[in-house]
């Protein structure tokens, strides 16, 4: 990579935030505008991708809400996400849950014994 | 004091605004740019500023450039191009001029380079064309454009009608790209959207001809 945009891609990142991995159950804040005014949001949910690469890097965390299935994608070094706190990790044997999609209740469960 | 100067694409990347909307970005490294010639109406009839960029290997100077960057006292550059003087501030044969000379974040450039050469392409790639299906009969007639006119009347193609051809290594022009960030220390600026062309490839980066109204700025979250 060229170094100027190395160098435009390595300002800003964000290392104030936890390590989390994929399969991990995750709580957002996310600030929310609403007009003028912002207030925090949060979303919780199990990581289920996670995309490398610099300040461009993204993951989208799964929830199921009232039966529907909700998928969000945040970059990862956004100003936008206030704070990220890792409830629970799981035994995972793959680097993207895309299978979670298909599974319902009890069977959409992560082995959290890890 | 410019209307433009030469550049190189380095990339794309993206950047943040202080809200965390993401933007998408062409880092362009523009400049310096050194006076080889200044054109004046008495003499030339029009008003330019001639500048050049970059090195040239000496082998590949032709004597009458080599004169022409001697009577300047410039070493030969890649590319020489003319450019608009804007303002009042004199400039001298030699001068280097940076990318904060002449442009300032905010402002509206038109960015000009030679697109990406795809060869002799078909309508497909080229034209976006549909094809035919795969089945149901179609006997070696897939990425075909189909018919390209009617009988005897008019009894011959009509001008313009897309067929396959060349695609890309064509100059190409894109107006009205926002300055999102002027990188002085890298002589580099970041304009929003795409340029023209492989990284690495030669651009010209102007002052918009025909600048647009600030576009509305939406907000977004995340």
């Amino acid at each position: 990579m060229n170094s100027v945009i190395k160098k435009i891609e390595d300002r800003g990142l964000r290392n104030d935030l936890p390590e989390f991995r994929v399969g991990d159950t995750v709580r957002l804040q996310v600030k929310v505008r609403e007009g003028e005014k912002e207030r925090i949001q949060s979303f919780e949910g199990v990581v289920i991708r996670i995309n490398r690469g610099g300040n461009r890097a993204t993951f989208t965390v799964r929830k199921v809400s009232y039966g529907v299935g909700v998928e969000r994608i945040f970059p990862l070094h956004s100003q936008r996400i206030e704070k990220i706190q890792v409830l629970n990790h799981s035994r995972v044997r793959r680097a993207r849950l895309y299978y979670l999609r298909n599974l319902q209740g009890k069977a959409a469960r992560l082995d959290t014994t890890a | 004091m410019l209307s433009g100067l030469i550049g190189r694409k380095l990339g794309m990347t993206q950047v943040a605004d202080a809200q965390g909307r993401v933007r998408a970005v062409t880092v362009v490294q523009v400049g310096p740019c050194t006076v080889t010639q200044l054109k004046t109406a008495p003499t030339d009839g029009y008003d330019a500023v001639q500048v050049t960029w970059g090195r040239k290997k000496l082998s590949r100077v032709t004597s009458a450039e080599r004169g022409h960057f001697k009577k300047a006292n410039v070493a030969p550059g890649a590319r020489t191009v003319e450019f608009r003087k804007l303002g009042d501030g004199e400039l001298a044969l030699g001068q280097a001029i940076a990318v904060g000379d002449v442009f300032k974040a905010g402002e509206q450039v038109d960015v000009q380079g030679v697109s990406k050469g795809h060869g002799y392409a078909g309508v497909i790639k080229r034209h976006h064309f549909a094809g035919f299906p795969g089945t149901h009969g179609t006997h070696e007639y897939f990425r075909h454009g189909g018919s390209i006119g009617n009988r005897s009347f008019p009894g011959r193609v009509r001008k313009g009608l897309r067929m396959a051809g060349q695609m890309g290594n064509e100059t190409v022009t894109v107006l009205n790209l926002e300055i999102v960030e002027i990188l002085s220390e890298d002589n580099a600026i970041a304009v929003a959207g795409a340029v023209p062309g492989p990284d690495g490839a030669m651009v010209i980066v102007k002052h918009a001809a025909r600048p647009r109204r600030k576009a509305n700025v939406v907000a977004v979250n995340a």
